[in-house]
């Protein structure tokens, strides 16, 4: 009897991720055509938006000859750094509004808010990563980059700040369901945060009071992760992964729990 | 079989909680056609909104048994720049069925021809009223809901409807809310009515549209 018991819920477990698959592909497919349409280049401005950003930044930090405390290549930092800026600060703008804009689509039972949100993030991440993918390759092709000394400590920093985007999103976006307050709030704080990201400057350039008043900001430790991999030697990086953990955990766990509450009251439209 | 047992919903409003259902319970067999008789504002959406699992109830259980639907109403729920034929994907996906075997039956049945291929926003109410009905038939389910269908479109697709759904899915169940008692009669087995956030059963259509009747009649 327990056994069948046990038996059943693993296969409803099972059963219910098939599901969710399905219904965040879904989601997916539908978000590439409403946001980016057939027409022009269509879905390629998942990753082209970014990288015009990306390379925007760029061009500006070159012709401004930014200060950034290195002597590292301004197009090596500017795209290690602004890709980075793209995760944590996009990522809750699309989960702002995405539930109140989708209403009816929860008329479909298997269509939870949680979807709707990891739909987007997923979108969103791939945008980012693929951009900064491309960029790598194309400057490194024209001979302005190198390819990163250690390209797993690369992706760990960026996963990292992946799912540091990841659960303030769920966070912010939730919130801004039984809030207004939050989306005006969010824009001024994405906006503030931005210079004290560590996207800009490298902690190791700074005194070391701000070193620990920046290092409070997870999003900095993601980025010197992601920068030790790319420069290794060349740099010397200050940061925490467990910290950068926690941090990311009890992001994650408040932001569920948030997606939670509206996922309980929420009427579809 | 669906059941519901004890459920209640209240919504928060700026003047307090709206109590919208009042310990609600209901059954219904595989097979069976239930009518639920209200008038405006009664709750009857939000009650099927609940039997779908589309919304939660504050207390008490929904039990589903067996497949069933989203909530059937004419209109649908499109997304405006979207064409018909993404629409339908979407929902094939959503529900796990191969949308390219379906085009051709949507295509067909809506009346659309190329203009399946069209945004939705530029259809008119009918047009999308034809491509939400069309839809809602690719996905088969033992128990659908529905929710207020009124005549959309001239007679002949109003025909066309009625045989899609109650003579080739005759042996499923389903559950009709309406405020329009003779649409209920043609096609229940039983009917139970919405009123004050209570649902009253009733031993047979007859005696429910009879409460029905003077529910109204005393509002009015």
């Amino acid at each position: 009897m327990v056994g069948q018991t046990d038996r059943s819920s693993i296969s409803t477990l099972m059963g219910s991720w098939r599901i969710q698959r399905r219904v965040i592909w879904a989601l997916l497919l539908r978000e590439i055509l409403t946001r980016y349409g057939r027409h022009n280049i269509g879905f390629l401005w998942l990753f082209v938006e970014p990288m015009l950003f990306t390379l925007g930044v760029t061009a500006l930090w070159t012709a401004t000859k930014a200060v950034h405390g290195s002597n590292l290549p301004i197009v090596a930092f500017a795209i290690t750094g602004y890709s980075s800026v793209l995760l944590w600060r996009n990522m809750p703008f699309r989960c702002i509004g995405a539930i109140p804009s989708n209403l009816s689509l929860l008329y479909h039972r298997n269509v939870r808010p949680l979807d709707i949100y990891l739909a987007r993030l997923i979108l969103e991440a791939a945008g980012a990563g693929i951009s900064f993918v491309v960029l790598v390759i194309f400057f490194h092709f024209i001979g302005w980059l190198e390819f990163p000394e250690d390209v797993l400590e690369v992706i760990a920093g960026w996963l990292l700040l992946a799912w540091y985007g990841f659960g303030i999103s769920l966070f912010v976006g939730a919130l801004s369901v039984s809030s207004e307050a939050v989306e005006k709030l969010w824009h001024p704080i994405s906006y503030l945060l931005f210079p004290l990201s560590g996207a800009a400057f490298l902690v190791d350039a700074l005194p070391p009071l701000a070193q620990k008043v920046v290092l409070l900001l997870p999003m900095v430790h993601g980025v010197e992760i992601l920068r030790e991999g790319y420069f290794g030697s060349q740099i010397v990086a200050h940061y925490d992964v467990s910290f950068m953990v926690i941090c990311n955990m009890l992001l994650t766990l408040f932001g569920l729990a948030e997606t939670r509450k509206v996922s309980l009251t929420v009427v579809p439209e | 079989m669906i059941r519901l047992v004890d459920v209640n919903k209240t919504y928060p409003t700026h003047s307090g909680p709206a109590h919208v259902l009042r310990d609600v319970g209901l059954d219904i067999r595989s097979g069976e056609r239930v009518g639920i008789l209200g008038r405006n504002g009664a709750g009857k959406s939000t009650l099927i909104r609940l039997i779908s699992g589309a919304e939660l109830p504050s207390s008490g259980s929904v039990e589903r048994g067996m497949s069933v639907s989203w909530p059937l109403a004419f209109g649908g729920a499109f997304q405006g720049s979207l064409t018909g034929i993404d629409n339908l994907r979407f929902i094939c996906r959503v529900h796990g069925v191969d949308p390219e075997d379906k085009i051709e039956f949507v295509q067909e049945f809506s009346e659309l021809g190329l203009y399946l291929r069209e945004p939705v926003k530029t259809y008119s109410s009918g047009m999308r009223a034809r491509l939400a009905f069309a839809i809602s038939m690719v996905i088969e389910f033992d128990c659908f809901l529905i929710d207020e269908i009124v005549a959309v479109g001239d007679a002949r697709f109003h025909e066309k409807c009625n045989h899609e759904l109650f003579v080739k899915r005759g042996d499923r169940a389903m559950i009709i809310v309406s405020h329009d008692a003779n649409y209920i009669r043609q096609h229940c087995s039983r009917a139970a009515v919405l009123s004050g956030g209570r649902l009253h059963h009733a031993n047979d259509v007859d005696a429910a549209f009879e409460f029905y009747r003077q529910e109204t009649a005393v509002a009015a």
